[in-house]
């Protein structure tokens, strides 16, 4: 929707600060152009009318080309061609105006001859004219682009403290301790070394997510460890049934994310995957930085025909509202269940600390 | 010194789990571990063979699920059943299929020796109350089956809920309708009616039960009789009462 055009207010303000446009135009076609003062003026109001209108078409193209992601020598040729173009159709207009005046009424008389001669003055004024409108409109998307920014980060602090609750809750899947529990309590006996190393294990896991609920962002290289304790835990209860596979781009080691953004996407992928898979599952995970996007992917093979299990979903859309809360649409989170592997991947804008 | 053996089976699809109960089940010499499975598919081939007395399961597991492992099971009636799991959630239900024990991961010594003593005084004493009906009872209010476990010798075969098309009563059996094929399984058609959605299926008939979408039309046959056919072409007879439920849905549709 067009900010102006959509607001009758705003049109209204906007039609005034045409005002001294059109006595700005009056005075250059009398003292410039020669025209006498009521003929410049009867002139310069239907063009200065026109015109305003046409001008609230640069909004569009202003929208087309944000000053932020558009080149200079995109930016400096769209505008010079549309500068072109409209002072070219106003100068037109101007000749059928002054045309149409010389036909109607004998005061008017030679003005179509002295119209021609004004040509580059109005050329000129159609130009700045332009220019200024574009400028305004650059104005007026940039203010509209912050407001909807504020919006949207009000929106986000609210989701942010919501998930923040949401995330402590998810941290640790009571389901989890129980099965680890009882594999300790199983190790004690048979191998009591193992069981040692599990309780280690386990603690590692719990301490690295008791801090965790109370920060917004952590280094990558922090969730990774986490997910890594999680693994060891898990890789205890399976045993040969579960193999993991890592790709970590060290570069993207020192990138700064929301925590338990993996954590989940893993714990879903052992609970749908090899929890489910007699000859075993495996897990992928991958960890990229390319240009200003850091990946996140974690793939698992899973069985379509398995019986459900409880708590289907709830992970997964707790991701995806704090990625949303927090990113926007600068974040994505795509989810592909083809065949018996699936894939989710999430793209996300990458900060990173520059370590010198 | 116990004269008495009692054979147990586990079914466990976790290596230490099953290393917990063998471990515990070794301080108690009266019993003897004759089966140990890691999934569900070969518990329901081997078990109805080795006649275990007291059957140790777990619930969450690959392919088939402990309750599903359980209503597959011909001799379930013999048993006393005692499930082990991480999950409390599913104690109502197990105990609605008269499991004699509910054991939480993990669990001492003692309360195992507790539950192994609620299984011996079972052992022998025939379960009165058909276990498939009330294991519907259980079933969280707007929750129906999802998928039917289907025993075919020593196959199992996992019919998903949404490709079951008609259900016709046959005996003790109900024969399953689901992608140009039939499956026979175990049970009376009103179990199974009780477990499936009544927006999705509707009892046409005393001997079948046809999902909604798949009907296409419907005439009268004779008098008092009808006959609908479905998408498929298959014909099913509907009852006098039947004709009545199913004008009322169609009607309530269009």
């Amino acid at each position: 929707m067009h900010p102006i055009l959509g607001n009758l207010r705003r049109l209204a303000i906007y039609l005034l600060a045409w005002i001294p446009l059109t006595t700005v135009l009056t005075g250059v076609l009398r003292y410039s152009g020669g025209m006498d003062g009521t003929v410049a003026f009867t002139m310069a109001a239907p063009l200065c009318v026109v015109y305003a209108f046409i001008c609230l078409g640069i909004w569009y193209l202003c929208k087309a080309t944000p000053l932020e992601s558009t080149s200079f020598s995109q930016l400096q040729l769209t505008h010079l061609l549309a500068a072109i173009v409209i002072s070219g159709v106003w100068v037109l207009l101007a000749k059928a105006l002054a045309d149409v005046l010389t036909a109607s009424s004998p005061s008017y008389v030679g003005l179509n001859v002295q119209v021609r001669k004004d040509y580059p003055l109005l050329f000129v004024s159609g130009f700045l004219l332009y220019l200024l409108a574009a400028a305004f409109h650059y104005v007026m998307l940039s203010q509209e682009l912050s407001r909807l920014a504020e919006q949207r980060e009000a929106k986000a602090n609210l989701l942010a403290r919501d998930s923040e609750l949401k995330a402590l809750k998810a941290q640790v899947n009571p389901h989890f301790l129980f099965n680890s529990l009882n594999s300790i309590s199983a190790l004690t006996s048979v191998d009591a070394k193992r069981a040692r190393d599990m309780c280690i294990l386990l603690a590692d896991f719990l301490r690295s997510t008791l801090g965790l609920g109370e920060k917004t962002a952590i280094p990558i290289s922090e969730e990774l460890q986490l997910v890594r304790a999680f693994l060891a835990v898990e890789k205890v209860r399976f045993g040969q049934r579960l193999i993991v596979q890592e790709y970590v781009d060290p570069q993207a080691l020192d990138c700064i994310v929301p925590p338990l953004l993996l954590q989940p996407l893993v714990e879903n992928a052992i609970n749908h995957g090899v929890s489910n898979l007699l000859e075993g599952g495996w897990i992928k995970l991958e960890i990229k930085h390319v240009g200003a996007d850091l990946t996140m992917l974690v793939e698992n093979n899973f069985d379509r025909e398995a019986p459900s299990r409880p708590g289907t979903g709830t992970g997964l859309k707790n991701v995806r509202q704090r990625l949303e809360a927090k990113f926007g649409p600068r974040a994505t989170l795509m989810l592909d269940n083809a065949g018996d592997i699936f894939r989710v991947e999430i793209t996300l804008p990458a900060e990173c600390v520059v370590t010198i | 010194m116990t004269s008495v053996k009692y054979r147990a089976v586990i079914v466990e699809d976790e290596e230490l789990a099953r290393g917990v109960l063998r471990e515990l089940l070794a301080d108690h010499r009266e019993i003897e571990i004759v089966g140990e499975y890691a999934n569900g598919f070969e518990a329901v081939k081997h078990v109805p063979e080795l006649k275990p007395d007291i059957l140790f399961l777990d619930i969450q597991m690959p392919k088939l699920d402990g309750f599903e492992v359980l209503e597959l099971l011909s001799n379930k009636d013999d048993m006393a059943v005692v499930f082990v799991t991480a999950y409390n959630e599913h104690a109502l239900r197990a105990f609605e299929v008269h499991a004699v024990d509910y054991l939480l991961k993990p669990f001492a010594a003692a309360r195992f020796a507790e539950a192994l003593d609620r299984a011996k005084q079972r052992v022998g004493q025939k379960q009165v109350a058909p276990v498939v009906e009330l294991a519907s009872a259980a079933r969280p209010q707007g929750q129906y089956a999802e998928r039917i476990p289907v025993k075919d010798g020593p196959r199992v075969h996992i019919i998903p809920v949404a490709k079951l098309e008609f259900a016709e009563a046959q005996d003790d059996y109900v024969s399953l309708a689901s992608e140009g094929k039939k499956y026979l399984k175990q049970g009376a058609i009103s179990s199974l009616e009780a477990n499936l959605d009544p927006n999705d299926f509707l009892r046409i008939h005393r001997s079948y039960l046809v999902r909604l979408e798949c009907v296409s039309k419907l005439e009268p046959l004779s008098k008092d009789s009808y006959v609908v056919t479905l998408h498929s072409g298959a014909r099913l007879p509907v009852s006098k009462s039947g004709y009545a439920k199913l004008k009322a849905v169609l009607e309530t549709e269009r």
